[in-house]
C-alpha cells in the first residue's frame, strides 16, 4: 500500500462523505415537500422522470460504465509495460467522459429554456387553458394550483424594462412532450403568481438536481484534467520510472471509478424514483 | 499492490466479464422503473441493484478486496456515517411536533 | 537525508516550503495573529455589554467606522459625540470572533501548527508523506483566512449571523459579508481536507522501525483521531455551504420554507426547503469540531504532564481506546445542539443518550492524565504549570456541559451565556493553556533556545487568573436567564440584576490581554536572545528531542531506531530518570 494510494482512499472517504451530505439534502427536502411541488408544481407524479430525460441519463451511465472499464484497462497496460496502449486507453477514457459532459451541456440547456408558470387563479385565453393540481394538506385542507409548462418564445416589455407579458408556448402534456401541435399564447405578467425556469432556483427538486449532478460534473472535469496532464507528460516518467508512473494512473483510476461509483447511484436515485 | 504482468493478463477477462454485468444491470434498472411500482418497493430494489454495481466496481476495477483490511475498515466506517447522515435528519423531521407532508408519513418512528 | 536547502532561493525556503517545520511555524504564527484579532473583537464587544450606550475609548473607535459603529452624543451641551458598536456592528463581531477563534485560530494552531512540526519527528519521519500537499494546504488557509476577514470591508459589512449562520436570516442578509463568509469556509474546509489526509498517511506509513501503534506517543494519536475527525465530518459542512451560496446568489430554496416576506416584499423563490436541513449539515461537522479543538490540546497535555513529572503516563491504553472511541461516539451525538427545535422525544432521547455516553471517554482521559501526577516529583515549569491548570478547568468544562446534554436541563439553558461559559471553559482555560503549555514546550525545539521562565510564569499566573474572571460568571448570567448574543442585557430586568457580573467580565477580559503581554514580549525576545540549548533540554523521551534544535531539512542526523514505550521515564536500574525512546 504506498503512500499515494492510502491517500487517495482518505480522500474517497471524504467525498463519499461530501455526496451523503448532499443525498442527505435530497431525502430530507423529498420527505418534506408539500404534495404537488415535488418535482415541481403541479407534476403528476413524485418521479424524477416527470420532468428529467431518462434516455439521455441512461446513455450517459453506459458511457461512465465503459470509461472505468477502460480506465482499468489503461492501469493494467502500464503494469504490463504496454505504454502505447495504455495510454491510448487513457485517451479513450477521457474521450468517454468528454461525451458525458456533451450530452449533460444537452440536458442543462433544454432545462434553462424549460418553463413552469404558476398563476394566480385558473387562466384562459385563446383557447388555451391552465392545468389544475388540488393538494391535501396535512390539516386537512385543499390547495389547487394552477400551472403550465412550456416554454418562452418571447417577452414584451414596457418603457422602463419591465416584463409586462409573455409569448408561451405550452407542453402538450405535464412533462417535456410534443410541443408541436399547440400553438403560443401571450400570458400578461400580472396574471403570474410565479415564472420560473427549471433551474436550480424552479423547484427544491431542482436545486438539488443541479447541485448533485453540477458537483459531479465537477468531478468529472477534475479527472478529465488530471488525465490529459498525464497524457501530455506520461511519456517522461515512463522512461525513468514506468512503475511510479502506472502508480500514478492506478491512483488516477481510483479516484475515476469513484465518479462512476456515484453516478451509479445518482441515476436511479435522481431520475427514476 | 504488486501484481505481475502475468497476474494482471488473468484479470483482464474478469474485468470485460463485470463491463458486462454493469451494462445489463443498468438495463433491469430502466426496465423495472418502467413497471412503476409502488415507491417503497422502488426504492429498495434500485437501491439494491445500484449496490451490486457499486460493490462490483469497488471490487474488481477497485481492487479493495486485494487492500489491506485499514482501508476496509475506514471505508466501512464511512459508510456507517454515511447512513447515519442520510437517515437522521428526515427521521427529526418527520417526528416533527405539528406532523409532515402526507406522502412520506409511514417512514417516521412513531 | 538529503541537505539541499541551503540552495533553494528564499522564496522557496520560507515562503512555500515544503518542510513540514517551517509549515508548522508558518501555521503558528498566522494563528496567533488570528488569535490576538479575534480576541480584539472580543474586547469591544465586552465593552459594551458591560457599559452599554456609553461611548467606547477614543483610541478604540478611531479604528472602527460605519456599518459597525454609530455616533451617539455624549454631552447635550457641547453637542460632543463619540462612537458606539451598532447592533449589526455587535452581531458581526460576534459572528466573525467565533469563526475566527475556531477556524482560523484555534484548529490551524493546534492541527496546523503542532501538527505539522511535531508529529513527523515523533513518527522519527524525515517530513510529511506529502510535503508539497502540506505547502498547499497553509496556502489555501492563509488566502481564506484573509478573505473572511475582508468582510469587514465590503458593503454591509462582515457575516453577521452568528459563527453557525442558520438560516433563513443567513440567506436573506443583504450584507455581502455572508457571501464572503461562505466562500472563504469552502476554501478553509479544503485547506483542512489536504492537512488532514497527510497526517494519517504520515501517522500511519512514516513510523521508524520498532515504532508499532502501541509505542506511538498519545499527542499522535491524539493528531490521529482529530485528522479523521476533519477528515469525515467536514465535507458536509463544505455541501451545505455551497447550498446556502446558492441561495444566497442562485435563486435557490434548499433552506427557504417559501412565503418569507422580507420589507413588504414576498421573496420570490420556489419554497419548499427547510432551515433545519442547514442545522443538521452545519452540526454533524460542528460537533466533532469541538473534539478537534480539545484532542490535540490533550495530546499536548500528556506529553508535559509525562516529561514533568517523570513517570510514566499512567493508563496508556485507556487514553488511547478513549480517544479513539470519543472520536467515533463525536459523529453520533449532533442533535445536541438541536435539542430546542422540536425534535420529538424519540430522537431527542437518542441524543441524549449518547451525549451522556460520550462525557465517559472524556473523563477517562482527564482521569488519567490526573492519576499520572500522583507520586510524581513534579517540575514546576511552565508548561507544567499551563498543564496543571488545564486540567481542573476542563473538568469545569466538560462538567458544565451535562446539564447542556440532558435535554430537560438544557430547554432553561439552551442559548443562555451558560452555554457560552461552558464552551470557552473547555477551549479558553483548556485548549488556549494547552497550546500555551505546547508553545513554551516546543519552542526550544524549534529554535534552540529557550523561553524566559519568570515571564512565563507571570503569563501564566495572570492568566490564570484573569481568564476565571471572565468565564466563571457567565454560568450564573446563564442561570439568571440572561441570553447569548445580545446587544444590551440591561434591557431585561433579569439581565440588568446581574450587570455586575457582565462588568466583571469585561475586566477579566482586560486583565486577560494585558498578561498576555510578558508572554508576546517572551515569544519575540526569546527567539533572538533566549538561553541556547542542545537536543534535549527538558530531558524528555520522545523522538523529536533526539533531533537537534532546531532540526535541519530531513529532521534526523541518523535514522531512530525504536525499541522501548514513548514514557519510558524513572525505569528502576537505569542511570538516569528517563529513557530516550530512540535506541539507535
Amino acid at each position: 500500500m504506498y503512500n499515494g494510494k492510502f491517500g487517495i482512499w482518505l480522500f474517497l472517504a471524504s467525498e463519499i462523505m461530501l455526496f451523503g451530505a448532499l443525498f442527505s439534502t435530497y431525502v430530507l427536502l423529498r420527505v418534506g415537500a408539500p404534495e404537488g411541488t415535488w418535482p415541481i408544481a403541479g407534476a403528476a407524479t413524485t418521479r424524477g422522470d416527470e420532468i428529467l430525460n431518462v434516455a439521455l441519463a441512461a446513455l450517459n451511465t453506459a458511457f461512465l460504465i465503459t470509461s472505468s472499464v477502460t480506465m482499468v484497462l489503461a492501469w493494467a497496460n502500464l503494469k504490463m509495460m504496454n505504454f502505447k496502449k495504455g495510454q491510448t486507453m487513457l485517451l479513450v477514457t477521457v474521450l468517454l467522459a468528454s461525451a458525458f459532459l456533451v450530452v449533460k451541456y444537452f440536458e442543462y440547456n433544454a432545462k434553462f429554456h424549460h418553463y413552469a408558470v404558476t398563476f394566480n387563479e385558473h387562466f384562459e385565453h385563446e383557447g388555451v387553458e391552465s392545468n389544475t393540481f388540488t393538494a391535501t394538506t396535512p390539516a386537512g385542507t385543499t390547495k389547487t394550483i394552477h400551472y403550465l409548462h412550456g416554454h418562452v418564445e418571447s417577452t414584451k416589455k414596457n418603457a422602463e424594462g419591465v416584463i409586462e407579458s409573455y409569448e408561451f408556448l405550452p407542453d402538450a402534456e405535464h412533462g417535456h412532450g410534443d410541443a408541436a401541435t399547440h400553438k403560443a399564447v401571450e400570458i400578461p405578467a400580472s396574471e403570474i403568481a410565479r415564472i420560473t425556469n427549471y433551474g436550480p432556483g424552479g423547484s427544491t427538486f431542482l436545486g438539488c438536481y443541479f447541485v448533485i449532478t453540477g458537483l459531479h460534473g465537477l468531478h468529472i472535469i477534475g479527472g478529465i484534467v488530471v488525465m490529459l496532464y498525464f497524457l501530455a507528460t506520461g511519456s517522461k516518467m515512463w522512461k525513468t520510472q514506468p512503475d511510479k508512473y502506472a502508480n500514478r494512473i492506478e491512483c488516477t483510476g481510483l479516484y475515476w471509478h469513484f465518479v462512476d461509483l456515484v453516478w451509479i447511484f445518482l441515476f436511479p436515485v435522481l431520475y427514476l424514483l | 499492490m504488486g501484481s505481475s504482468a502475468h497476474e494482471i493478463q488473468s484479470h483482464l477477462k474478469k474485468y470485460y466479464m463485470v463491463f458486462g454485468a454493469l451494462l445489463v444491470l443498468t438495463g433491469v434498472t430502466v426496465a423495472v422503473a418502467e413497471m412503476h411500482v409502488s415507491i417503497g418497493m422502488a426504492i429498495v430494489i434500485a437501491l439494491f441493484v445500484a449496490s451490486i454495481k457499486g460493490t462490483l466496481v469497488a471490487c474488481y476495477f477497485m481492487h479493495l478486496m486485494e487492500e489491506r483490511s485499514m482501508i476496509m475498515w475506514i471505508l466501512a466506517l464511512c459508510a456507517f456515517f454515511f447512513l447515519l447522515l442520510l437517515l437522521f435528519p428526515v427521521f427529526t423531521v418527520g417526528e416533527q411536533i405539528g406532523g409532515l407532508a402526507e406522502p412520506m408519513r409511514g417512514l417516521s418512528p412513531q | 537525508m538529503s541537505d539541499h536547502s541551503h540552495d533553494l532561493p528564499f522564496w522557496k525556503k520560507y515562503i512555500f516550503s515544503v518542510d513540514h517545520k517551517v509549515i508548522g511555524i508558518q501555521y503558528t504564527i498566522t494563528a496567533l495573529l488570528f488569535l490576538a484579532f479575534g480576541f480584539g473583537l472580543m474586547l469591544v464587544m465586552r465593552y459594551q455589554l458591560a457599559y452599554p450606550n456609553q461611548p467606547l475609548p477614543g483610541v478604540v473607535a478611531s479604528v472602527l467606522s460605519e456599518p459597525v459603529v454609530g455616533e451617539v452624543v455624549i454631552n447635550e451641551a457641547t453637542g460632543e459625540t463619540g462612537k458606539i458598536l451598532t447592533g449589526d456592528g455587535y452581531n458581526a463581531f460576534g459572528a466573525m470572533h467565533g469563526t475566527i477563534m475556531v477556524f482560523l485560530a484555534i484548529v490551524p494552531l493546534a492541527v496546523g501548527g503542532f501538527g505539522n512540526f511535531v508529529l513527523p519527528l515523533q513518527c522519527g519521519a524525515p517530513d510529511m508523506a506529502f510535503p508539497r500537499l502540506n505547502m498547499a494546504s497553509y496556502w489555501t488557509y492563509l488566502p481564506g483566512g484573509i478573505l473572511m476577514l475582508f468582510g469587514f470591508f465590503v458593503k454591509g459589512g462582515a457575516a453577521n449571523n452568528g459563527w453557525t449562520s442558520y438560516p433563513p436570516l443567513s440567506i436573506i442578509t443583504p450584507t455581502l459579508g455572508q457571501t464572503i463568509w461562505l466562500l472563504g469556509m469552502v476554501i478553509l474546509i479544503t485547506s483542512s481536507l489536504l492537512g488532514s489526509v497527510n497526517f494519517i498517511v504520515t501517522a500511519v506509513q512514516l513510523r521508524v522501525q520498532g515504532l508499532s501503534f502501541f509505542r506511538l506517543p498519545f499527542f499522535v494519536w491524539a493528531q490521529l483521531v482529530t485528522s479523521f475527525l476533519l477528515l469525515l465530518a467536514f465535507p458536509p459542512l463544505e455541501a451545505a455551504g455551497l447550498l446556502q451560496l446558492m441561495d444566497r446568489v442562485a435563486g435557490t430554496s434548499f433552506f427557504d420554507p417559501g412565503g418569507l416576506i422580507i420589507s413588504g416584499v414576498e421573496r420570490n423563490t420556489a419554497g419548499g426547503g427547510s432551515p433545519l436541513l442547514w442545522q443538521h449539515l452545519f452540526w454533524f461537522l460542528a460537533h466533532p469540531e469541538v473534539y478537534v479543538l480539545i484532542l490535540p490540546g490533550l495530546g499536548i497535555i500528556a506529553e508535559v504532564i509525562a516529561n514533568n513529572t517523570r513517570k510514566p503516563l499512567w493508563g496508556y491504553k485507556s487514553l488511547v481506546y478513549s480517544a479513539i472511541f470519543l472520536g467515533f461516539m463525536s459523529f453520533i451525538v449532533w442533535a445536541h445542539h438541536m435539542f430546542m427545535t422540536g425534535m420529538g422525544t424519540t430522537l431527542s432521547t437518542f441524543f441524549q443518550a449518547t451525549t451522556m455516553i460520550i462525557s465517559v471517554p472524556s473523563v477517562i482521559i482527564l482521569t488519567c492524565l490526573v492519576i499520572s501526577l500522583w507520586g510524581a516529583k513534579i517540575r514546576f515549569t511552565t508548561p507544567m504549570l499551563f498543564a496543571l491548570s488545564f486540567l481542573p478547568m476542563f473538568a469545569i468544562g466538560g462538567l458544565t456541559g451535562l446539564p447542556l446534554g440532558l435535554t430537560a436541563s438544557d430547554i432553561h439553558l439552551h442559548d443562555t451565556y451558560y452555554v457560552i461559559g461552558h464552551f470557552h471553559y473547555v477551549v479558553a482555560p483548556g485548549t488556549i493553556f494547552a497550546m500555551f503549555a505546547g508553545i513554551y514546550y516546543w519552542f526550544p525545539k524549534a529554535s534552540g533556545r529557550k523561553m524566559n521562565e519568570w515571564l512565563g510564569r507571570i503569563h501564566w499566573l495572570g492568566s490564570f487568573i484573569f481568564i476565571n474572571a471572565v468565564f466563571m460568571p457567565f454560568f450564573f448570567m446563564g442561570m439568571a436567564g440572561v441570553l447569548r448574543r445580545q446587544f444590551d442585557q440591561t434591557e431585561t430586568l433579569h439581565g440588568a440584576a446581574v450587570q455586575g457580573l457582565s462588568v466583571m467580565a469585561t475586566w477579566g477580559a482586560i486583565g486577560l490581554a494585558l498578561s498576555q503581554l510578558p508572554f508576546v514580549i517572551n515569544f519575540f525576545w526569546s527567539m533572538f536572545a533566549g538561553e541556547r540549548v542542545g537536543a534535549n533540554p527538558w530531558k524528555a523521551t520522545t523522538l523529536e528531542w533526539t533531533a537537534p534544535s532546531p532540526p535541519p531539512h530531513g529532521n534526523f542526523d541518523a535514522v531512530p531506531v525504536v525499541a522501548r514505550g514513548p514514557y519510558e521515564y524513572s525505569v528502576p536500574g537505569e542511570d538516569e530518570d528517563f529513557s530516550m525512546q530512540a535506541t539507535a
